[in-house]
């Protein structure tokens, strides 16, 4: 009994080791997002490149699972991401969405121009109203919707190589529930 | 002059740094109630920082939200409500007592009792072992040589 008393120091120290090691481990800067499995909050706003096409949330339906990513010429990580993002809308069969947030409309359809345009359709959200409703506090961010329009994954940062895996990880899974 | 410049100069750092905007409110309770608000809840981008003292734009847009919602007089729980279902319960800094928060919230009181029980053991102990006749360890004849010696002992007289 004494013996064991004497190795309880050490035994904490290892548990709480182990419990700040694995906490070194995590990101902090990855908030859990209230929106999972959730619709697309409503919204109605115009195309980027037509002002007067008005879209919806009712567009977002594809009936298959798309990705949604949050883009703006003012970030650095979004041009990061760019030819990503091409090469998965090219080689990958995924469609994306675009929601341009708070940002300029010519700007916006200047660097589509230049750097080539991944999205299937992109939302003009020039006041930042859809993403305050979808909780985005930092662009990129990139969701994964269903085919029904609710979301089921969001990704804060940029999308790389690994995390693509990890999106296509959750489509796969979409894609075989929906069939059983 | 010189006076003047030394005024000047004390006043420079007055300066405040923090983010300032001016918004209007209809009343002072509606003002302390931004006030309130902004200092509870958390920006989500700079994580350590309340919505009053953040720089971040979204922490901006946020306010700006906030100071819309109380001049449309919605009541505080429901712009609470409004911030949780978009940033999640990460932007309340006092988060609600759940199934998943009470170690959060009485775990503090937890540990405390067990330390309180630690101390209450450990000098229990130390006073039994202060109370607790010496033991015996001679035996009887080494117990009869030590009194021959204690009476040799020249101090004692």
């Amino acid at each position: 009994m004494r013996r064991f008393i004497l190795f309880l120091p050490l035994a904490i120290f290892f548990v709480l080791g182990l419990f700040f090691w694995k906490g070194l481990q995590l990101d902090p800067t990855e908030l859990p997002s209230a929106l999972i499995d959730k619709p697309v909050p409503a919204f109605q706003l115009s195309a980027l490149d037509d002002e007067a096409k008005l879209l919806t949330e009712a567009d977002l339906r594809f009936g298959e699972p798309v990705l949604m990513n949050v883009w703006a010429t003012w970030c650095p990580s979004c041009k990061v991401e760019h030819a990503q993002l091409n090469r998965i809308a090219q080689e990958e069969g995924v469609k994306i969405v675009g929601i341009n947030y708070k940002d300029d409309r010519d700007q916006a359809n200047e660097w589509l121009r230049k750097y080539d345009n991944p999205y299937a359709l992109n939302i003009y959200d020039d006041k930042g109203s859809l993403g305050l409703d979808l909780g985005v506090y930092g662009a990129p961010e990139t969701y994964v919707v269903d085919g029904d329009g609710v979301i089921r994954y969001k990704h804060v940062g940029v999308v790389d190589e690994t995390v693509w895996q990890q999106l296509k990880q959750v489509i796969a899974q979409i894609n075989a529930g929906d069939r059983s | 002059m010189k006076r003047w410049l030394m005024l000047l100069a004390l006043l420079w750092p007055l300066q405040g740094w923090a983010a300032i905007d001016t918004y209007e409110f209809k009343d002072e309770q509606t003002r302390e109630r931004f006030r309130h608000l902004t200092a509870e809840l958390r920006c989500p981008k700079c994580q350590n920082q309340n919505l009053a003292d953040s720089d971040a734009p979204i922490a901006k847009d946020l306010r700006n939200e906030i100071h819309r919602m109380l001049q449309a007089g919605e009541p505080d729980g429901e712009i609470i409500d409004f911030m949780v279902t978009r940033y999640g319960e990460f932007v309340l800094y006092r988060p609600p007592l759940t199934g998943s928060t009470y170690l959060l919230w009485y775990g503090p009181f937890l540990l405390l009792a067990i330390g309180a029980l630690v101390v209450l053991m450990i000098s229990r102990r130390k006073r039994r072992a202060d109370n607790a006749e010496p033991e015996e360890t001679l035996n009887p004849e080494q117990r009869r040589q030590l009194d021959e010696l204690l009476k040799q002992d020249p101090d004692k007289k």
